[in-house]
């Protein structure tokens, strides 16, 4: 559907440059990290006072980054390999079992999006305590994967709904059952879609705070250790170098999880 | 599926189901079920500083009652929030038209453009409002070498406004997608007959498009509505005193106040407030379901 040859060409264009402005709205002010961690100054001011690595390089020594750091990627990997299997299990008997009670865990699943960080956090802020654990690194987790289910399940319902059916059945009646339908039938088809699911819930919990914020122990994620950082104005220039870094790594992965998404239907079509 | 269980085939779908159905139904169960279901047993207990208080009290709900405190932060949350909800819809709206029927090409391109940001550090996101707002921040110094301030301004930060800005554009991909995606099912005949039959552009859009996709206006006032309201980030980065909310009020019950039971007891009625917010917007979508 094009714009047709009518009065509304120039309300066309109009709208054309809206949207350059809103872009440019939704880039500019964190574009203004990666400036300032390369200025040669402790204010985040203009006029910038010249080119610096220095920030950069201090973040290679120090050690409560790094072990931030290895404490974000572990979690986040756990997270989303958790969050992923259940997106993909919750979502596949959703779509092709179609019992009551996968309806409902199936809903129940896309609930946390209407539960605000804050509540999630204090939740299993009181569960952890109450079986023992305590706020952790299995804590934060157990919050993580909670967060990342609605998209998981989101994605791979998106992709197995897309899926034929036929080519399930095609199996079962080929006398194939349902464990070999799933894995050697239907799974292959949806690898991207897992590989998208699991990139994206992994920088959800990368980057997540709020109910990181309530779960953590002794040992702070990345978020929460440039939080604690904050409010020392001598920190900012550092915090800034490493979130330019992270900005960058989630740049490259949600690339990737886009390319992964974009190649379904062409794999679909293909077979 | 159980029916017929006697034969093999049967028991190995029945295995299949358990075992497929155990990882989210352990999760959605105990993460989601048992864990509110505690917030809410706690919300009517008193605090005696164990983990799960003593005693069943609706004490915790009178004093949220009776305190007009808990009622005026609720009231300015929501009007952050709503506020927040409002600004994002109307900057976005125009974008999802634009994907929808004037982008062509550049759709791709675009669509990942304005989703990008969405998977980028949230915090992050913020605290760049923080550097633009500050008293020798960004905007400050632009506005004094433009020469319309002669010196820097202290009321960008810590404001509500500030809180409205930062939320609106931390927020703002999330309004597009949902919009987007409804304004794509309307077919192009639709606005061609509108057209034909003499409505102007604008008429269209007001008359045609918007109805239709009003499911999908709902759809990105929730999922900006319900993070936005229980927000304690942005408030207590760029908000100040003046700007508290209820997210901020629930977490000191946790930290420095250590009043758990109080603090679900402020946790269960954001609860209802987004049920009900839920319950609302159901019902719009009913009656504009209706009339499509």
């Amino acid at each position: 559907m094009t714009a047709a040859a009518s009065p509304s060409e120039d309300r066309g264009h109009l709208l054309g440059f809206y949207v350059v402005a809103y872009i440019v709205f939704l880039y500019l002010p964190v574009a203004l990290i990666p400036i300032f961690s390369f200025n040669d100054s402790i204010q985040a001011a203009f006029p910038l006072k010249g080119f610096t690595l220095q920030w950069y390089a201090s973040l290679a020594g120090n050690a409560a980054i790094a072990g931030a750091l290895v404490n974000s990627l572990v979690i986040a990997l756990v997270a989303a390999s958790v969050a992923t299997l259940c997106g993909v299990t919750v979502a596949y008997l959703d779509v092709h079992g179609q019992t009551r009670f996968s309806a409902l865990v199936s809903g129940l699943s896309r609930l946390p999006i209407l539960i605000p960080g804050v509540i999630v956090g204090i939740a299993l802020l009181i569960l952890v305590n109450l079986i023992g654990l305590g706020p952790s690194r299995t804590a934060i987790v157990m919050g993580h994967v909670l967060v990342c289910l609605p998209t998981t399940v989101v994605i791979m319902r998106g992709r197995f709904a897309a899926i034929p059916k036929t080519i399930a059945e095609a199996a079962s009646d080929l006398g194939a059952r349902e464990f070999l339908v799933f894995r050697k039938a239907v799974l292959p088809l949806a690898w991207p879609a897992v590989g998208s699911a699991f990139t994206l819930a992994f920088l959800t919990s990368f980057d997540e705070f709020i109910v990181a914020f309530f779960l953590a122990g002794t040992e702070p994620t990345l978020p929460l250790y440039i939080w604690s950082q904050l409010r020392f104005p001598k920190s900012l220039p550092v915090v800034m170098a490493l979130g330019t870094l992270i900005l960058a790594v989630s740049v490259v992965l949600v690339t990737v999880a886009e390319l992964l998404r974009r190649r379904q239907p062409r794999m679909a079509a293909g077979r | 599926m159980r029916a017929g269980a006697e034969t093999g085939r049967n028991g190995s779908a029945w295995r299949f189901s358990v075992v497929m159905s155990a990882p989210g139904a352990a999760v959605t169960f105990v993460l989601i079920l048992f864990a509110l279901a505690l917030v809410l047993f706690l919300s009517l207990r008193g605090n005696d500083g164990s983990l799960l208080g003593n005693g069943f009290t609706t004490g915790n709900y009178a004093t949220i009652l009776s305190d007009d405190l808990y009622g005026m932060v609720m009231l300015r949350s929501l009007a952050i929030s709503g506020a927040v909800t409002l600004a994002t819809l109307a900057a976005a709206y125009p974008v999802a038209y634009f994907l929808a029927f004037r982008a062509g090409r550049w759709r791709g391109l675009i669509l990942f453009l304005v989703t990008l940001p969405f998977w980028t550090s949230y915090l992050l996101r913020v605290f760049a409002w923080k550097i633009v707002l500050a008293y020798n921040g960004v905007l400050n110094s632009a506005l004094l070498s433009l020469g319309v301030l002669s010196e820097p301004s202290l009321l960008f930060l810590n404001t509500p406004y500030a809180v409205v800005v930062t939320l609106a554009h931390a927020y703002a991909p999330f309004a597009i997608l949902p919009i987007f995606v409804a304004l794509q099912t309307i077919p192009g005949s639709l606005l061609e007959a509108a057209s034909d039959l003499g409505a102007r552009p604008a008429r269209t859009v007001l008359r045609v498009v918007l109805p239709i996709s009003m499911p999908g206006v709902l759809a990105a006032a929730l999922v900006v509505f319900v993070p936005t309201v229980g927000d304690y980030v942005t408030p207590s980065l760029v908000g100040g005193p003046s700007s508290t909310m209820i997210g901020s009020l629930i977490q000191a019950q946790f930290g420095k106040a250590n009043d758990w039971p109080f603090g679900a007891a402020l946790s269960v009625s954001v609860m209802l407030v987004i049920l009900a917010t839920v319950a609302i917007v159901r019902l719009a979508d009913r009656r504009f379901g209706s009339r499509s």
